[in-house]
């Protein structure tokens, strides 16, 4: 997985609520079987104006001028700045693939979709949650001030803003762990083989009807 | 000690190891596999040159990307005209062949959308955990089960460890008591449902749906409910074991018999919460209350009633609400305070793992019985949920009803739910949907969804725009016309 440290960027600010993940990545892109080149298709029935297929080269297709991913001041930003409920809907990894695949290493919200926010760390995107009001301030600063960055802390669990300001958050200490180091869960949850070992054994003779192959035949 | 609730049981039956962190392993007895989150995580296992932990608690189906036209689907894989889905779709076969994971092939009659799947074979029984790449994973909990949607990572883990690392998510209990009116249905108490407490309002929660209303619903109308717990924010739905859920898994292909059957019954009947249970929150609707439900706008909150209106921006609580009204409305291409009987409808869907099986597509019969598709509808279409379903409509003579009515008797698959075959909406289309999501462009790019239960979406194809299900005439003398 990749490691998070600390990200200090440009900010691209997303003003709309529920954003979910049909407009992250649309569907007809899931069709790869791969975990990268998601990014030129990030929101990509906000960004362009026509509909966009798999493998097409978008270098020809019409952009959205009003969206804000294409206006100049925002090129190159790497924190994504949402409102609540980011991420909601279908299940897709695309999603977190698609967004860090464009260049985003943080998103901050005031809320998260659930399946969204598991799916994130493990792709090594940072996901900040901070309360309403602070990110309607953020908002506005963003808009006020062209070229606003944010420098982005994991290991203190903080945002600093240009002024200098510290925004705190919270992350839960074993997903902060595992970005940090850039840890494979797999391999951690191996560590517990025995575990889960004799868990199976002990479950098998309490419920053998949930194992096919203990089933009567 | 206060009592158990259902998913504070289910969570603890499963239980591996909690860290000191809150953070948890739990066993997965049940992972359910589809073409389109799973290439991914089979590359990963290969990569790193590990095999699956537990071969026989995987079971895949092809559903997303599969053509759902009679004539291509003779054909086989080789019926997909598109490329990439017939890359992904063929990807799914050769990863179920290399790891020996048995497989429902897309022409094999037991084929279908993985929910629908899942408990028609058994699959899916009380008590087990089950994940799958898919959000609608939460269809399963309808049988007691400790089911949810999964990322594409989760799904390798899974695989690699038949483990899943989670954190316990709170309680909410949601009770709708009393009976429903003739004419409502499973989708409109959901839809209602998230229509009170809004697409975060599970959001940390696993939602166990209870009450006289929820008893009396059949496990196709328990499952429709559980399948958009997800639309209200949270990962997981339940509901409590009854005589309905035993009933109905009785002699299921993957279901326990002879004396593990009887051990099992008595250990699946005590999947229900204890009486002094404590959930972080209760919400309770009256069932008397609840009409047929349309949504008008790209959020499956945005619901209201037949009788009712699309709403009016400016009276919006707050100002992100606002901004959300005021964009749906450009989106749909609809006026503030237009009546909902007054949308017109451009295409029907009666399908996806909401409203596809048998019961779904008895109920739009019955209203379409003797009836014509209405001259604007440009495309009616009933997708069965699974093979079987299809066989036992067609046993009913249930395709004879559509077609004549002028309805297209399709193939099992997700279709116009997502639109990732050829199925799907052209821009500015109204249509009335008995899927789970009326996001921008869910069904096709510039695509209008609306939201509403199979008779509802049947009446609307013979209207040819909403019309309030419980006025239509589905007497015995209309359907001989
Ligand atoms: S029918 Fe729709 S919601 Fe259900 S699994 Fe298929 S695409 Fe997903």
């Amino acid at each position: 997985m990749n490691k998070f440290e600390r990200a200090e960027g440009l900010v691209a600010p997303l003003d709309r609520a529920n954003v979910d993940t049909d407009l992250i990545i649309p569907k007809q892109f899931l069709k790869s079987i791969k975990r990268t080149g998601f990014g030129v298709n990030l929101f990509d029935e906000l960004r362009y104006l026509d509909e966009g297929q798999p493998g097409q080269d978008v270098a020809n297709r019409p952009l959205n001028p009003d969206f804000v991913l294409n206006q100049p001041r925002y090129q190159g930003a790497s924190v994504l700045l949402a409102r609540r409920n980011f991420g909601c809907g279908s299940s897709r990894e695309h999603a977190p693939w698609a967004l860090e695949d464009y260049g985003f290493r943080v998103v901050i919200a005031p809320s998260f979709a659930d399946i969204f926010y598991n799916n994130a760390f493990k792709n090594g995107l940072l996901l900040v949650t901070l309360p309403e009001e602070t990110v309607d301030r953020l908002f506005a600063e963003v808009e006020a001030s062209e070229g606003y960055r944010l420098d982005v802390d994991l290991e203190h669990q903080r945002v600093i803003t240009p002024a200098g300001e510290i925004l705190e958050f919270e992350v839960d200490a074993f997903r902060k762990q595992c970005l940090l180091e850039g840890l494979d869960d797999i391999g951690i949850t191996l560590k517990d083989e025995d575990a889960i070992r004799a868990f199976e054994e002990k479950h098998r003779a309490a419920r053998p009807w949930l194992f096919r192959d203990s089933a009567q035949a | 000690m206060a009592g158990q609730t259902l998913y504070d049981k289910l969570w603890s039956q499963h239980l591996v190891k909690e860290r000191d962190d809150g953070t948890a392993l739990i066993y997965i007895d049940r992972q359910l596999l589809h073409e389109v989150t799973s290439p991914q995580a089979f590359e990963g296992l290969r990569l790193a040159g590990r095999r699956p932990w537990r071969i026989d608690a995987n079971l895949a189906t092809p559903d997303h990307n599969v053509p759902t036209t009679v004539k291509e689907r003779a054909e086989g894989n080789a019926g997909i005209k598109d490329p990439v889905s017939l890359i992904q779709v063929q990807t799914l076969d050769d990863n179920c062949v290399e790891f020996g994971i048995e497989e429902f092939k897309i022409n094999d009659p037991r084929q279908g959308i993985v929910h629908v799947v899942g408990p028609e074979q058994g699959a899916t029984l009380p008590g087990m955990t089950v994940v799958c790449g898919d959000s609608h994973t939460a269809t399963h909990g309808a049988f007691a089960a400790l089911a949810h949607g999964i990322g594409t990572s989760e799904v390798e883990h899974v695989l690699a460890t038949q483990c899943l690392l989670a954190q316990k998510m709170k309680n909410m209990q949601v009770r709708v008591e009393g009976s429903l009116g003739t004419g409502v249905t499973a989708k409109d108490v959901v839809l209602a449902i998230i229509g009170r407490i809004g697409t975060a309002g599970g959001t940390g929660y696993a939602i166990e749906f209870a009450g006289s209303a929820i008893r009396e619903l059949s496990m196709e109308g328990r499952m429709t409910v559980c399948n958009m717990a997800i639309e209200a924010g949270a990962r997981v739905g339940l509901i409590a074991v009854d005589d309905t859920t035993i009933d109905y898994l009785r002699d299921r292909h993957y279901a326990p018999t002879g004396e593990q059957w009887e051990a099992a019954v008595a250990d699946w009947r005590a999947l229900v919460s204890d009486d002094d249970a404590r959930f972080d929150t209760v919400v309770t609707l009256d069932a008397a209350e609840i009409e047929p439900q349309v949504s008008w706008g790209t959020s499956p909150e945005m619901v209201t009633g037949i009788s009712g209106e699309v709403p009016d921006p400016a009276e919006a609580a707050d100002e992100t609400t606002q901004r959300g009204y005021t964009r749906a409305l450009e989106y749909m291409g609809l006026a503030p305070k237009q009546k909902i009987t007054d949308i017109r409808l451009d295409k029907v869907f009666i399908g996806s793992c909401t409203n596809s099986r048998i019961e779904d597509l008895r109920e739009a019969a019955k209203v379409a019985r003797g009836k014509k598709v209405a001259d604007s509808i440009k495309l009616a279409m009933i997708v069965p949920g699974s093979g079987l379903v299809k066989r036992q409509a067609e046993a009913e003579g249930l395709d004879r009803v559509f077609i004549e009515a002028g309805f297209e008797w399709r193939e099992p698959g997700c279709s116009m739910c997502l639109a990732m075959n050829a199925d799907k909406l052209g821009a500015g289309e109204h249509c009335a949907s008995t899927s789970n999501r009326n996001f921008e462009g869910r069904q096709g790019f510039g695509g209008r969804t609306h939201l509403v239960s199979p008779a509802m979406a049947a009446a609307a194809a013979i209207a040819g725009h909403f019309v309030d299900v419980r006025q239509v005439d589905v007497s015995p003398a209309a359907q001989e016309a």
